[in-house]
């Protein structure tokens, strides 16, 4: 379960996110959506213990995400959006780094490798060292990874960019079933529209901010009068082109490490 | 304690990897012990300090091993910027023991690489008065590398990039080597000198080792030990409380 209660991040004079609250039932599906700079990662920063908000609280599985940063942790998973391997490791020695980190059994943790290795089909690259790899099969390892502790609740910040359908397709699959079998709560941002429609349960829209609209597709459909989520989302957010300028130097380094990769 | 463990494994499987460095980590004392040892032996025979290069060795040692920890301690620079400090960040493991194994990672890549150049000394004329003394030279090593390694962690645990490096490295760590008895001996200094030298922790260290190979002290032997081991733990809580600020 995510509480988020009247939560505001600033850097500087810029306000990232602007008191927001938010209540994410155990079990759910959820879609976080917003244009790029909406809001969307800062977010998950801070209900992931990276970023400290400036204002409001944060529960995750009863635990103050603040207040109890450690506690916190145990009871969550995270794909990041940008880059996290370990070039200078190979693939499987990034899962295992992963296993070992989050205190996963041997016997748990071998089987899981190869299985989500295979899932995303890197088994046959598992000893190759990941500097070697493409950005697509990075991104795939690190959902792999990601995958790889089934926690309570699951933070995919846009999981699938770059993926071609057949991988998105199997990975979604994949957490679909983690959420159905395990009670997994997901909490996920994209910019696929169809991804949203065939997942999530709940969508909420963010621009410059601040929560515009919470429900299920049905009611955001009907609050906003589109037909598809993508009308909802442009009507809702308007058609200009975003530029994530707010922060210049940490979207710098995020340009630089999407080329690194 | 097995999180410890893998981030342990992992500083060294990367330093494995990278024969490069390995290599261009011995090229500084080599030159240490060619430029300054052989070139100012004369000298310092002439002025009634005996053999140079057993006088120098230790030092060249103790800075190899400085180097090559708070080198890797900075590492952590990189894996901020390559996103890799993250994944370790979010994972259920106490601040403490992510810096730990930080810590014990540099110190053995730093001890490797203490060794070899130790083995390059023997090459170059240095003998060690004392062979039963060398564990003892190794827990100097040993805490040298701790000290600096966590030195390296702490400092990089609030820089955002590399920027800072060659200001840490000219006006830190080449300051404590220069200034830590490892090339000149600590008797009849200028007063500043003096100083410096004694709040200098390194001074310990490279007395520590000098100590443990041929006998010959400045500062108490168990001094040392205890000057370093506070020296530690004083840095480890500094390392702690700046890994516990880190914002990503």
């Amino acid at each position: 379960m995510i509480e988020i209660k009247n939560v505001t991040k600033k850097f500087g004079q810029f306000t990232a996110v602007d008191n927001i609250s938010l209540l994410v039932n155990s079990g759910e599906v959820f879609a976080f959506l917003g244009p790029n700079g909406a809001g969307k990662t800062t977010t998950i920063k801070m209900l992931t213990t990276l970023l400290k908000p400036s204002h409001g609280e944060i529960f995750l599985n009863n635990h103050n995400v603040k207040e109890d940063p450690h506690a916190t942790r145990k009871s969550f998973g995270i794909v990041f959006q940008d880059p996290s391997l370990d070039n200078e490791l190979t693939a499987y020695e990034n899962m295992q780094f992963h296993a070992i980190l989050y205190g996963i059994s041997k016997e748990i943790y071998q089987n899981r490798i190869v299985e989500l290795l295979r899932l995303v089909e890197l088994w046959d690259r598992k000893d190759s060292f990941v500097k070697t790899f493409s950005g697509g099969m990075k991104r795939r390892l690190e959902i792999a990874r990601g995958l790889l502790h089934h926690p309570k609740v699951l933070f995919l910040d846009e999981p699938t960019i770059g993926l071609d359908p057949q991988t998105r397709n199997h990975i979604w699959n994949y957490i679909n079933d983690l959420n159905k079998k395990e009670n997994v709560t997901i909490f996920f941002t994209t910019h696929h529209m169809e991804e949203v429609e065939r997942i999530a349960q709940r969508v909420a829209i963010i621009d410059h901010g601040k929560i515009l609209i919470v429900g299920t597709i049905e009611e955001i459909l009907k609050k906003a009068e589109a037909p598809t989520l993508e009308d909802a989302f442009i009507k809702l957010t308007g058609s200009n082109i975003r530029e994530e300028g707010a922060n210049v130097g940490l979207n710098q380094m995020r340009i630089n490490s999407k080329l690194m990769r | 304690m097995t999180a410890i463990y893998i981030l342990w494994l992992r500083q060294l499987k990367r330093f494995i990897r990278k024969k490069a460095s390995i290599v261009g980590a011995i090229g500084q004392p080599i030159i240490f012990l060619l430029a300054i040892g052989f070139g100012f032996s004369p000298v310092f025979a002439k002025a009634g300090g005996g053999d140079y290069i057993q006088f120098l060795a230790p030092g060249i040692i103790v800075m190899t091993v400085l180097f090559t920890s708070i080198f890797t301690g900075l590492e952590i620079i990189w894996d901020k910027q390559f996103g890799f400090l993250k994944e370790t960040f979010v994972a259920p493991v106490p601040r403490y023991q992510i810096l730990l194994g930080k810590v014990l990672g540099g110190a053995t890549v730093a001890m490797i690489q203490g060794v070899l150049v130790f083995i390059i000394t023997l090459v170059a004329g240095f003998r060690p008065a004392n062979i039963y003394a060398l564990p003892l030279a190794f827990l100097f090593l040993f805490l040298v590398a701790i000290v600096s390694s966590a030195l390296g962690a702490a400092i990089s645990a609030r820089l955002e990039d590399m920027q800072g490096f060659p200001l840490i490295f000219n006006f830190m760590v080449q300051p404590l080597f220069f200034l830590s008895g490892a090339i000149f001996p600590l008797k009849d200094l200028p007063v500043v000198l003096n100083v410096i030298t004694k709040v200098n922790p390194f001074s310990y260290g490279v007395d520590g080792l000098r100590f443990a190979f041929s006998g010959v002290n400045v500062f108490n032997p168990v001094l040392s030990i205890a000057v370093l081991a506070g020296v530690f733990l004083v840095i480890l809580g500094f390392g702690v409380y700046q890994f516990s600020k880190v914002q990503l």
